[in-house]
């Protein structure tokens, strides 16, 4: 395919992409409402918020760091969408994956948690230091056992091409990597909780948490950059499970109930229990999740 | 003159005086907090744009009202039920945000002694442009039940500039909705430019506001 | 409680013993020995509980009046010891050292009443009112009103109505006054 019709069906995708995950969202808040009795936001509301935040008159900069932290996220979710294939098959909807793709979406997993870092850091808060050191300890420990889970994989397919590991699992239900290497999607799993930034690994970023939080003094167009980053990243990050333990799709809407199905299992925990501190948090990650990815390694072997 | 500058510097914090600092080669520099940390520029107004874009805006915003969580009164016990089940106000669009910067609703709810009045200020300048206040409370229209307190302030639009006032010692929960009914009518109609006020009569109310608040140790506008 | 008093009665020049309920009573005492008198009852007598310290202002008579409320609490009675002290530069021995909390009450009173407490830690900071320096404002002689109405802008309009009156008009409109 020639570049210009490329670039077009990943802009397509990516569009396509960031509406779903802001509609996701919305209807996750909807669900979790009517958990609580309750009636709940509009499940548009999330694109009311993102209009409101770009079309704030005034802002404040605290330098260029600050200004550049969103923008790191932002490239962090991008550049995961960009290398990840979304539908098995197809050569529209494959990006630009490439062999040993599943390294660089590892890697932009991590970037964009640490650019926002450094920019949240310029803050002018005289505590962000303080709410970015824990917010990074807790997402290294989120991101152990889901590399160990992916070297696992790598092992049992014998590659580190996304859509290879896709290829291995068609055929039936019982090809999907849950069934074939439990252990390294229950470890993939559990750490998924982490990085959905629902309870009970929220302390972070929760609302109520906020002052002391990375973004914390992000406002106007940095908020809503952040936010669009956001809507994309939850996306993306349950396509990249999906391809990589429960088969992967091939049309639309395999991919939509997927990825719905898989940010569910997040929200379904998060409603129900409440919140670890961070040493809490680490501690536990450390002992359950780790282990089992250990474990994953040892029996593919 | 000494005496006017002793007069001035009676309520000033003791970091907030002129002081030598050393450096970090050993070098003395004289610092003066209230030039050098804070800034010292106004606010300005920021127009609205063309007629068409500004009711669409107008629109987003009026439906997506972010409060500031910060309770000023004995009001402040009125505003948990809204986000309780039975008056639900997730569903009007209104959320609670933490920090002054990404809300841009502040209901001042109840009577303001003169200590809670700096720091409303202080928050209230933090927030950004499209600001709106909503005024809970006989205390925020003629003094309510402390009118005649020597702490607490009468009429509060001397103070900042006010959009909605629900009357009532407390109002309820359904009261407190339809005046964010009236906030996300005015604000659609395009009249809620309160930060705008706040910026053309920026000298008016500062005089008002350090009339009472003598020990003012902080800049004149808190960016 | 009458044997405490009696206790009390062969130490220390008390009067105006008034026994106000079963279990409360108050003594008056003079200014010196108010402070050993309570240490007296906090060691020997078992008053180990302190309530409040409060004040009042006896405007035509020129003096202040200390309440110092002490509570026993095996016997479950109250003791009330009050003290007066002269309107004019009003000084009083501070009691921070029997009990770690009288050090807030007397940085209130010090600010709402003007009685000094040389000693007691953190006396001089301000309470509630930050930046007051005018009379302090408990005291009798300070007109609240007239000072809220010229330092916060009162709205025109207001209306105030006595509540028995307004009430009976509105219940009863056709009874005679």
């Amino acid at each position: 395919m020639d570049y210009v019709n490329k670039i077009f069906f990943v802009l397509l995708g990516l569009f396509i992409v960031l509406n779903w995950g802001l509609i996701m969202s919305g209807l996750i808040r909807k669900i979790i409402a009517r958990i609580g009795n309750r009636i709940g936001i509009r499940i548009y509301q999330p694109y009311i918020n993102l209009i409101k935040n770009y079309f704030t008159r005034s802002q404040i900069s605290h330098g260029v760091m600050y200004y550049l932290g969103p923008v790191f996220r932002l490239s962090g979710g991008v550049g995961i969408f960009l290398f990840l294939p979304l539908i098995y098959g197809s050569e529209y909807w494959s990006n630009f994956s490439f062999t040993g793709d599943l390294i660089l979406v590892s890697y932009f997993m991590f970037f964009g948690m640490l650019g926002m870092a450094l920019g949240a850091g310029e803050g002018g808060h005289p505590y962000s230091t303080i709410g970015i050191s824990r917010g990074l300890a807790q997402f290294t420990a989120i991101e152990v056992p889901m590399i160990l889970a992916v070297i696992s994989i790598a092992i049992q397919y014998q590659t580190l091409s996304i859509t290879e590991i896709v290829a291995a699992q068609q055929g039936g239900i019982l090809n999907w990597t849950l069934f074939t290497n439990p252990l390294a999607t229950i470890a993939a799993m559990l750490s998924f909780l982490g990085a959905m930034g629902h309870s009970p690994f929220n302390v972070v970023m929760a609302p109520q948490e906020n002052p002391v939080g990375p973004p914390t003094e992000y406002h106007g167009t940095f908020l809503g950059v952040l936010q669009t980053n956001r809507a994309i990243l939850h996306v993306v990050e349950a396509i990249f499970f999906m391809n990589l333990f429960f088969g992967g799709a091939t049309n639309w809407f395999e991919l939509i109930l997927k990825t719905f199905l898989i940010y569910f299992w997040s929200v379904f925990v998060g409603v129900v229990f409440p919140r670890y501190r961070v040493d809490q948090s680490i501690s536990w990650l450390i002992k359950i999740p780790l282990v089992i990815g250990v474990l994953a390694i040892i029996f593919i072997m | 003159m000494v005496n006017k500058e002793n007069e001035k510097d009676k309520f000033l914090a003791p970091e907030n005086k002129v002081h030598i600092v050393i450096g970090p080669e050993g070098e003395e520099i004289t610092v003066d907090p209230l030039k050098d940390y804070f800034c010292e520029a106004f606010p300005k107004v920021h127009e609205p744009k063309n007629r068409i874009v500004e009711n669409f805006i107008n629109w987003a915003r009026a439906e997506s009202l972010w409060v500031l969580g910060f309770g000023t009164g004995c009001g402040s016990i009125e505003i948990p039920p809204l986000l309780s089940p039975r008056y639900d106000a997730f569903r009007f669009g209104v959320a609670m945000r933490a920090t002054p910067r990404q809300s841009s609703v502040i209901i001042i709810s109840g009577y303001l002694s003169v200590k809670t009045l700096k720091r409303v200020i202080r928050s209230y300048e933090q927030m950004q442009n499209p600001k709106f206040v909503v005024a809970l409370g006989s205390c925020t229209i003629n003094g309510g039940m402390y009118w005649d307190s020597y702490n607490t302030i009468n009429r509060l639009d001397h103070y900042m500039p006010v959009d909605v006032y629900v009357a009532g010692c407390m109002p309820r929960p359904e009261a407190l909705l339809a005046g964010f009914e009236s906030l996300k009518k005015r604000i659609k109609e395009g009249r809620a430019e309160g930060a705008n006020e706040y910026a053309t009569n920026f000298k008016w109310y500062k005089a008002n506001q350090k009339k009472i608040i003598k020990d003012w140790n902080m800049p004149d506008y808190n960016w | 409680m009458k044997k405490i008093v009696e206790n009390i009665k062969t130490r220390f020049k008390v009067s105006d013993v008034i026994h106000q309920r079963e279990n409360m009573t108050f003594v008056t005492t003079g200014k010196e020995s108010a402070i050993p008198l309570i240490t007296w009852l906090r060691d020997y007598e078992g008053f180990s509980h302190f309530i409040l310290l409060s004040t009042v202002d006896w405007n035509e008579d020129g003096f202040f009046q200390l309440t110092y409320l002490l509570n026993n609490p095996v016997k479950k009675v109250d003791l009330g010891i009050r003290t007066f002290i002269l309107r004019k530069n009003a000084e009083m021995t501070s009691a921070h050292h029997l009990w770690e909390q009288v050090a807030t009450y007397q940085r209130e009173i010090k600010e709402m009443f003007g009685i000094n407490f040389p000693g007691s830690p953190r006396v001089d900071e301000s309470f509630l009112l930050e930046g007051w320096d005018d009379v302090p404002p408990m005291r009798r002689e300070f007109d609240t009103k007239e000072y809220s109405e010229k330092t916060f802008f009162p709205r025109p309009g207001r209306e105030s109505n006595d509540p028995a009156t307004y009430m009976k008009s509105k219940l009863y409109p056709n009874e005679e006054k």
